[in-house]
């Protein structure tokens, strides 16, 4: 069995379940803190432990944010969603009771555009966070051949947005691509940080293949545990060339839950005995139906940001960069910002040079630093002023990498590094002349070879000759007048 | 029986200073100490919480200031409402030494209305239960016949007030859990309009069926108690933002020009006993007398109540009282594993009614039964709104038995399930509506035993349930 | 539902005893199977009821958009309430190992 003749008979069939943290201040029905890394248990009262007594009561931020999600993504909002209980033992969960939507959620049957294709979204709807379990005695903290677990119930009550796809996704990587425009979108309209790898954001993923030309779905399993979107894409590769190869094998599908194992590369069952589920939901009475009035809708379009799709497609055509720069700008919370920023102060050099140097230099401080884009020392207009810095000629682009690198560290302003470091860069076409002759005489075999050669020992050569002349001159050359002196001189 | 003077007249000599707060707390303590150990209304009496209280009371009239509207008068807790740092069981060894670390909303109201808290009080376990016999820590008994059960699941506290060990007590009525030991006890219990008093902090059995209500010797006590408890709650959020009604201000409007209809369906049926009807037509008779117009009224759609109740009570019970695990709080029960830990905690920590009861709410809403069951009595649930909308067109309160019978004798009805819950079959329908009712003592049977007459009204119509009441209370005496 | 036929089984008893996570004795679920046929045989007075066109209640009040403004609220001191767990370990209420995954 070959991988062609699994792609070339099955179809796969997928459609995501995506989780995300809220990024309200407080808990869905409580008002301790929503905050990631604290101290265990120590955002914690009675609602959210599930004390004898306690009421829930819920966080109107967190229906505000359902709802812009909403908006953005053309959901119809029924005019009344309400609380189910779905009812189920689990020692990270206080009520042993989750409080979700079921039937009634606040949000149904949105779109959303992923690479010029739309995906169904069936519905988005809200619902409580479980606390952590920490596996004791086990290997690697897994919870299979743990000898206890120790619950911390700070993530217990934090809100989620559940948003639901139809199966309209066929490939892994169009799999990867809705997760990606997903967050994206969720990140612009601030409804989460959408964390993978600190689980603010959550994805599952339902696979079934099917022969191609048929139409009637396959027997799906359920695949959680992806950490990454990278995970996400690979998860459900695996999964769809398993499946594949079960049913050219002539086996059947077994519906269940699978784990992603991301350092063996590969999914595996989760069953562990045969326990039935029946989530017996019904109406939460200890809460009131959500009725969104048309003021509060009013006020979340009002305050509606540009979404991805639209921003990138902007953002090409006035910037002149590529779909892939856009994408990494809009990637970082805040820094396409900044470069508007950068760009609105530009004298010389156009924006484009913007965007190289911070989805360059720029990303690359932050990833280092662990820091958001506020944290960053360097001005908007400063970093406009290093692109101007090469445009007119003061500094080239070895020099101004350098410069960057200290006014990130320092806060300095690139032209005060400049002359601090006397580095502004060398013009002056008798002194390059000068250097460039003494280059040539120590080299004459190279010029001979180059004098002589067909054009890829030219090319070759001239480098060489090049790359001499940048050493002898310290990398302070002004490049293209270098260039332009050395291939007069080579005829 | 020797009982409490009444709640207004201690708080009136504490605020003046005629009377202080703690010798009228001794004077109770005295009565505690003379008949709790064979009355068995409390789980916890807090002697020295209570103490403290009344002197800082004294302390705070001696320097002017006003401790509140209940100044030094003892109120006794069902053992469902939380109690910072004190006991708080529910009658269960599931809970035994929880000490909640928060007060319950009406517990807040209560401390800054100047009231002593005597003590916890003994209910069926979770409240569930007519007789007080499911508690995990031993009945309670009738004070006007110690043989005899109080009622329930509020036993403990009708009893309290009964004996006099407290002048007022909050119970929690789920299907008649105030009123029905109301009226098995002779003493005053009022289930407020679902959404006027708080829940936060009450331990839930039936969150859409649950409120909190007072017990008083009277009328007027029962008022003022209502009255301090009452009001919107942001931590509760079924809390109806409802102004406080002076109910004390009209009780004694009268009740001439009233049109009071007698219910069918739960006066003139099998199973009500005929002094307990005789009862209610006296008390019927009575408000005529006073220029009330009185006539009979249908319920249709009651005869279902029960049976809507008994599935939707035990379903929400079976969610509400799923986090009793062993994991958080109260016992635990070792085994290997946390699934079996949790089973084998809920399996020695609940009774057996209470199992019962989880057992019959998880089938109910099951795969396959939901519809049947729980979505049904959810329907049902709307007949009974429905015909008393149609009653009320016609009536402006309604009056019926509280109980079928006056109080039972222990081990009458534990090895019958059905018939317990037919203890129930008066008082359901108003909770099933959300709608107040009352049961005010009248007279007493051939045993000597108390008869309560129940007055239902309107949502929101306390000040007309509470003046009907206080007519009867009257004309009662 | 034929007369005389049992409205519960034994099965389903125990089914429901595991859902609600209860470790019911053999006599336990002999006198449950009992107990529960009886209180269902009165709730067919319900199931049988014609209630088309009859939405259910599942609040006594109606109320809507009850909501809390997004402000942290102080919670609970963590000693008192770990001090209230059967076991606690490094700040945290300690279970014995869990078998299943969370569904
Ligand atoms: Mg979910
Ligand atoms: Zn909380």
């Amino acid at each position: 069995m070959t991988t062609t003749d699994v792609s070339t008979n099955w179809e796969p069939v997928i459609g995501l379940e995506v989780h995300v943290e809220l990024a309200t201040a407080t808990k869905l029905f409580c008002g301790c803190r929503n905050e990631f890394g604290a101290e265990p248990n120590t955002n914690v009262c009675p609602v959210c432990l599930g004390l004898p007594g306690s009421l829930p009561v819920l966080n109107e931020k967190a229906v505000e944010l359902a709802l812009r999600l909403g908006e953005a993504l053309q959901f119809t909002m029924p005019p009344q969603s309400i609380f189910h209980r779905k009812n189920y033992f689990y020692p990270d969960m206080p009520k042993n009771f989750q409080t979700s939507q079921y039937d009634e959620p606040i949000c149904l049957a949105g779109e959303i555009e992923v690479d010029g294709v739309r995906v169904r979204i069936t519905r988005a709807h809200l619902e409580e966070d479980t606390g952590k379990s920490m596996h004791v005695g086990g290997g690697g903290g897994r919870i299979h051949g743990a000898d206890h677990s120790l619950v911390d119930y700070n993530r217990a009550g934090v809100p989620l947005l559940e948003i639901v796809s139809e199966p309209d996704i066929f490939s892994a990587e169009q799999a990867r691509a809705y997760v990606t425009e997903l967050r994206a979108t969720l990140l612009a309209l601030g409804v989460s940080d959408v964390k993978m790898e600190e689980g603010s954001m959550r994805v599952d993923a339902n696979v079934s293949v099917r022969r191609v030309g048929t139409s009637k779905l396959g027997t799906r399993t359920e695949i959680k545990n992806m950490n990454s979107i990278r995970s996400v894409q690979r998860a459900i590769e695996y999964e769809i060339e398993r499946q594949a190869e079960r049913l050219e094998d002539g086996e059947r599908i077994v519906q269940e839950t699978r784990h992603w194992n991301e350092a063996e590369g590969l999914t595996r069952s989760m069953r562990s005995k045969e326990e039935a589920f029946d989530y017996r939901y019904f109406p939460e009475p200890d809460l009131v139906p959500v009725v969104p009035t048309d003021e509060l809708r009013a006020r979340v379009r009002a305050t509606m940001p540009e979404l991805p799709l639209a921003k990138r497609a902007r953002l090409v055509s006035e910037w002149a960069i590529s779909e892939h720069d856009a994408r990494v700008l809009l990637d970082v919370p805040g820094l396409t910002d900044y470069v508007d920023a950068a760009v609105g102060a530009l004298t010389d050099g156009t924006p484009r040079d913007v965007v190289n140097w911070a989805s360059g230099e720029v990303l690359a401080h932050l990833n280092d630093s662990g820091g958001t884009i506020a944290d960053v020392a360097l001005a908007p207009d400063a970093l406009a002023e290093l692109v101007g810095l090469v445009a007119k000629g003061t500094i080239n682009r070895g020099q101004a990498k350098e410069v960057l690198a200290e006014s990130l560290r320092s806060g300095d302003r690139p032209a005060a590094v400049v002359a601090a470091r006397g580095l502004e860069q060398e013009s002056d076409t008798d002194a390059l002349g000068a250097a460039i002759d003494a280059v040539l005489e120590a080299n004459a075999d190279a010029v001979v070879e180059y004098r002589a050669g067909d054009d890829a020992v030219k090319k070759k050569k001239r480098g060489f000759l090049m790359g001499q002349a940048t050493r002898a001159l310290q990398g302070r050359a002004n490049g293209s007048v270098l260039a332009q002196l050395l291939d007069e001189r080579l005829g | 029986m020797t009982t409490s003077p009444s709640a207004s007249a201690i708080a009136a000599a504490v605020r003046g200073g005629d009377t202080r707060a703690i010798d009228v707390l001794e004077e109770h303590l005295a009565r505690i100490a003379g008949r709790e150990a064979e009355i068995h209304a409390f789980n916890t009496v807090l002697e020295d919480d209570a103490r403290a209280t009344a002197d800082a009371i004294d302390a705070a009239v001696a320097e002017g200031r006003d401790p509140g509207p209940l100044a030094g008068v003892p109120v006794a807790l069902k053992d469902n409402l939380c109690t910072r740092g004190v006991a708080t069981t529910c009658s269960s060894r599931i809970l035994e030494g929880w000490k909640p670390p928060y007060d319950a909303t009406v517990v807040e109201r209560l401390r800054a209305a100047g009231a002593v808290i005597v003590g916890k009080t003994n209910l069926d376990e979770f409240a569930m239960g007519s007789s007080t016999e499911n508690s995990a820590f031993g009945p309670t008994r009738n004070p006007h016949d110690p043989t005899r059960v109080p009622g329930g699941s509020s036993g403990g506290s009708a009893a309290s007030v009964a004996a006099g060990f407290a002048s007022l007590a909050l119970g929690s009525d789920t299907g008649g859990s105030i009123r029905q030991p109301a009226a098995l006890c002779g003493v005053v219990g009022a289930k407020p309009t679902y959404g006027t008093v708080s829940r936060y902090g009450l331990i839930a059995f039936a969150s859409s069926l649950d409120q909190i209500g007072p017990f008083a010797t009277s009328v007027d006590d029962a008022a003022l108690l209502l009255e301090t408890i009452w009001g919107h709650d942001p931590c509760d959020s079924t809390s109806i933002a409802q102004p406080t009604p002076s109910l004390r201000a009209t009780l004694d409007g009268g009740v001439d020009g009233l049109r009071v209809g007698i219910v069918e369906e739960l006066t003139d049926v099998d199973g009500i006993a005929p002094e307990v009807r005789e009862a209610v037509e006296a008390a019927a008779l009575a408000l005529e007398k006073e220029g009330a117009t009185v006539d009979r009224v249908s319920l249709p759609s009651s005869e279902y109540g029960l049976s809507a109740y008994y599935l939707i009570a035990p379903a929400e019970a079976s969610s509400n009282l799923a986090r009793y695990d062993g994991v958080r709080y109260g016992l635990r029960v070792d085994a290997p594993d946390v699934a079996t830990m949790n089973a084998s905690t809920r399996d020695a920590g609940f009774g057996a009614e209470v199992k019962r009861r989880i057992m019959l709410g998880t089938y109910a809403l099951s795969a396959g039964y939901y519809d049947a069951y729980y979505a049904q009595a959810q329907r049902v649930r709307t007949l009974i709104v429905r015909d008393f909308a149609r009653a009320y067109e016609r009536f402006d309160v309604l009056l019926s038995p509280t109980s079928p019978t006056v109080a039972f004798e222990f081990g009458a009805k534990t090895s019958d399930p059905l018939a317990m819950y037919l203890s129930d079959v008066c008082t359901i329908p108003s909770n099933l509506s959300g709608h107040p009712a009352i049961s005010v003592p009248w007279g007493t049977g051939a045993s000597g035993l108390p008869i309560g007459a129940q007055v239902l009204a309107p949502a929101l119509a306390e000040p007309l349930m509470f003046r009907v009441a206080r007519a009867i209370e009257v004309a009662a005496s | 539902m034929a007369d005389g036929e049992a409205r519960i089984s034994r099965a389903e008893v125990e089914h429901a005893a595991q859902l609600a996570r209860l470790a019911l004795t053999d006599d336990e679920v002999e006198q449950l199977t009992v107990d529960l046929a009886k209180i269902l045989d009165h709730a067919a007075l319900v199931s049988a009821l014609d209630t088309t066109d009859v939405p259910p209640t599942s609040h006594p009040i109606e109320l809507t958009n009850v909501l809390r403004p997004d402000v942290p609220r102080p919670g609970l001191d963590r000693t008192e309430v770990l001090a209230e767990a059967p076991v606690a370990e490094d700040f945290r209420f300690r279970v014995p190992r869990i078998l299943g995954e969370e569904p």
